[in-house]
């Protein structure tokens, strides 16, 4: 078989298994957000719980009327959804789930994906601008602010474990983390470099408090306001799509990944133990939504430039400090 | 090819028409700047209202408030209802806290046709007046969190906890009066209900539970440091401008006066409880925030004082209703004021010797404090506005009338 036939029923394989899981993400973020605001969520499609009500969703959105507005940019407008999607599922190109279980491996593989899930703004603002409302517009101007100042500290914390490792392969860093107590949110400037992550994770994903692109009460859904049925549903899908990339990244860089007891004799544990690290910083990240208020504008910029950038910028050089001295497991 | 921009033109051309109260100039120039409906229909509107605002980049140099798209033709229709029956339409005014709008129309009818009231009534009267404003704050809570927290993150959260305490409020009332939003429990010389029996028991654990959940929200809120950045320093309203402009209730208490209409002109009975007013000086939206959660906590205390010290005998110094045209006063005409959940809602009566009103005139507090708003928001950011919104907690009920 040629390595491109392998390659493509990987990504296809891949590819159904991040929608599927997105598709029940949703599930679970309703489900969660409901006992945090006791509630019960969704309840009568599908028993036991409501299971159903995901394809439900997806159903309702691929019937509904799909609406061009009139003074809209077409082609930018058509072309946004894909162009926010696509950077949005490349990431989990580089994503193994076990060891030797994912599309690619890449010797760049943090590399990739911090490059590629930094290409969401290009769709973002596409839809902020083509949709040529004063709401998409001015939340497109958000979203080029808020993205680009995020992106450094969400790259530098991402650089803490590679420092560590000493490798920007996805599996190396995860290997490193062998042994009791060895996953790097275990060791203090690790832990630092996770909290500074979840911060940086909670304004890339544009969740509350940093959703000011969406700002619903402000700017009614953002650059998202005139977008219905299925290009609606795919902007949706690219946001869950890099929430859950996010969080897998987060449990490779900082949780060990796959490690696990039992990870080692079978694979399909390994996986299992990954899945469930990612959902812990998924519940975290979305804990945090349902809790918090929307900050402003500039109180955002301020965050990052002010606090984050520098502190994420201090840690990597106290890192690095720390390697160069006393080798890489200094932590 | 017809220019599909035309609506953009024409809001521009009606900013120009409304003329802002207050322009702040940046210095992008005009051609910068651009001008953003948000309203009638809109997430954090309250309700109907229009703000028509003039940004430069995220700041707001310009507001223009549009109301009256819920104009009902209050007044008018007061005048062809008798005065039995306008007190269940008086309490649509302002249709989150309904009870207050019917006190201060029964209350402006026994001014004018010189009618007692019942102690037992008035005490009751104050009884439902305190458990509204706690059901009305919590709906401001809610809604006020909702906005700057977004109706899919933690606003949304703080809402449906608020929602739940206002609930328990509603229930009270249901068994009170069988009614959820609009009462009709006031009439002209008392008031229509008596305490069921077990009333005062469901009532005294509500209000004890409230208490202990008022706690939970100031955790929340309070703790949260994102909370303190959105509200602290943001909408202030100086002593003079709220002179000036003649804001009433929480928004002056919140900027240092001390002025509540429950110690300054007591109305029924108000004067045997010994209402303390609670006053902050900041004048922003965490000084109102904080004059409300104290309201919370006196309103619970009066409900407790009214409970322990409800005097017996009738409820009604008239007989029960038998026909609309029952009720005829002199001659004359008076003016009531009552503090409502939002500040001094006012009830302006003349009578011509008639089962009806000859004229009535409505001073809803949402339309005074209303006002202020194109002079606190210019200058700030688009954020603000929906916070500042939030505080001033109007509802368009009682605005457009």
């Amino acid at each position: 078989m040629p390595p491109v036939v392998k390659y493509a029923i990987a990504g296809f394989i891949v590819l159904n298994v991040v929608i599927g899981l997105v598709t029940y993400v949703t599930l679970l973020e309703r489900k969660f957000a409901a006992r945090m605001q006791s509630r019960i969520g969704p309840y009568y499609v599908g028993w036991p719980h409501g299971w159903l009500q995901p394809i439900a969703d997806a159903l309702k959105l691929m019937m509904k009327e799909d609406v061009v507005p009139t003074a809209a940019d077409r082609w930018v407008y058509n072309l946004a959804p894909i162009a926010f999607l696509i950077p949005c599922i490349l990431i989990f190109a580089t994503i193994p789930f076990a060891p030797g279980l994912g599309v690619a491996d890449l010797n760049i593989g943090v590399l990739f994906f911090l490059a590629v899930s930094s290409l969401e703004i290009v769709g973002l603002f596409m839809g902020g601008w083509g949709s040529n409302n004063k709401y998409a517009l001015i939340s497109a101007m958000r979203a080029v602010n808020q993205i680009i100042s995020y992106d450094l500290p969400f790259v530098f914390t991402a650089l803490v474990p590679v420092v560590l490792a000493g490798s920007l392969q996805m599996s190396a860093i995860v290997d490193a983390q062998r042994g009791l107590f060895g996953w790097y949110v275990c060791t203090p400037l690790g832990l630092l470099a996770f909290v500074a992550f979840l911060v940086a994770t909670l304004a890339a994903e544009n969740r509350v408090p940093f959703d000011i692109l969406e700002a619903e009460s402000e700017l009614v859904a953002g650059f998202r306001v005139e977008y219905s049925g299925m290009k609606f549903a795919l902007i949706q899908l690219a946001e869950y799509a890099h929430m859950i990339g996010t969080s897998f990244l987060g449990a490779l860089l900082f949780l060990g990944g796959w490690l696990g007891p039992g990870a080692d004799r079978w694979l399909l544990v390994g996986s299992v133990w990954f899945l469930l690290k990612a959902m812990f910083v998924f519940l975290v990240v979305t804990w945090v939504r349902w809790s918090f208020v929307r900050i402003r504008v500039d109180q955002i910029l301020a965050i990052s430039w002010k606090l984050l950038l520098p502190a994420s910028v201090l840690l990597l050089m106290a890192t690095a400090l720390m390697v160069a001295l006393q080798g890489p497991r200094a932590g | 090819m017809p220019d599909r921009r035309a609506p953009e033109a024409s809001a521009g051309a009606a900013t120009a028409e409304a003329k802002a109260v207050r322009t702040l100039e940046i210095g992008y120039g005009g051609n910068e700047r651009l001008v953003m409906n948000m309203g009638p229909q809109h997430p954090s509107a309250h309700g109907v209202f229009r703000a028509i605002l003039t940004l430069e980049g995220e700041t707001v140099v310009a507001v223009d408030a549009v109301i009256g798209y819920l104009h009902r033709c209050h007044e008018k229709l007061a005048e062809t209802l008798t005065y039995v029956q306008y007190p269940s339409i008086a309490s649509k005014t302002d249709y989150v806290s309904a009870m207050t709008a019917e006190l201060t129309y029964v209350a402006a009818v026994e001014k004018v046709g010189k009618i007692d009231v019942p102690r037992r009534a008035q005490y009751l009267r104050v009884l439902v007046a305190e458990l509204q404003r706690i059901a009305s704050h919590c709906l401001w809570l809610g809604t006020w969190c909702m906005d700057m927290g977004g109706a899919l993150g933690g606003g949304a959260t703080v809402f449906l906890y608020a929602i739940r305490e206002r609930e328990l409020i509603l229930d009270l009332f249901e068994s009170l009066t069988g009614a959820r939003l609009l009462y009709g429990f006031h009439q002209v010389g008392g008031v229509r209900y008596d305490l069921p029996e077990g009333w005062a028991a469901t009532c005294r654990e509500t209000v004890a539970l409230i208490e202990r959940r008022l706690f939970e929200y100031e955790a929340m809120l309070e703790d949260n440091a994102f909370f303190l950045v959105r509200t602290q320093g943001v909408g202030v309203i100086s002593p003079e401008l709220a002179l000036d402009v003649g804001v009433c209730g929480p928004l002056a208490r919140g900027s240092g006066i001390k002025y509540d209409v429950r110690t300054a002109e007591p109305y029924s009975s108000y004067e045997d409880f010994a209402v303390k007013v609670p006053v902050e000086t900041a004048g922003d939206c965490y000084a109102r925030y904080k004059v409300r959660m104290a309201e919370f906590r006196e309103s619970i205390r009066l409900v407790r004082a009214v409970l322990d010290g409800l005097p017996e005998g009738a409820i009604s110094s008239r007989p029960g209703v038998k026909s609309v045209g029952q009720v005829r006063i002199p001659k004359g005409e008076g003016y009531t004021r009552v503090e409502g959940a939002r500040g001094e809602l006012g009830c302006y009566l003349v009578a011509d010797g008639g089962p009806k009103p000859y004229r009535l005139k409505w001073r809803g507090a949402s339309f005074s404090n209303l006002s202020i708003l194109p002079h606190i928001i210019p200058g700030c950011k688009i954020a603000d506005v929906v916070a500042i919104m939030g505080s001033v907690d109007p509802v368009f009920g009682e605005v457009d009338r």
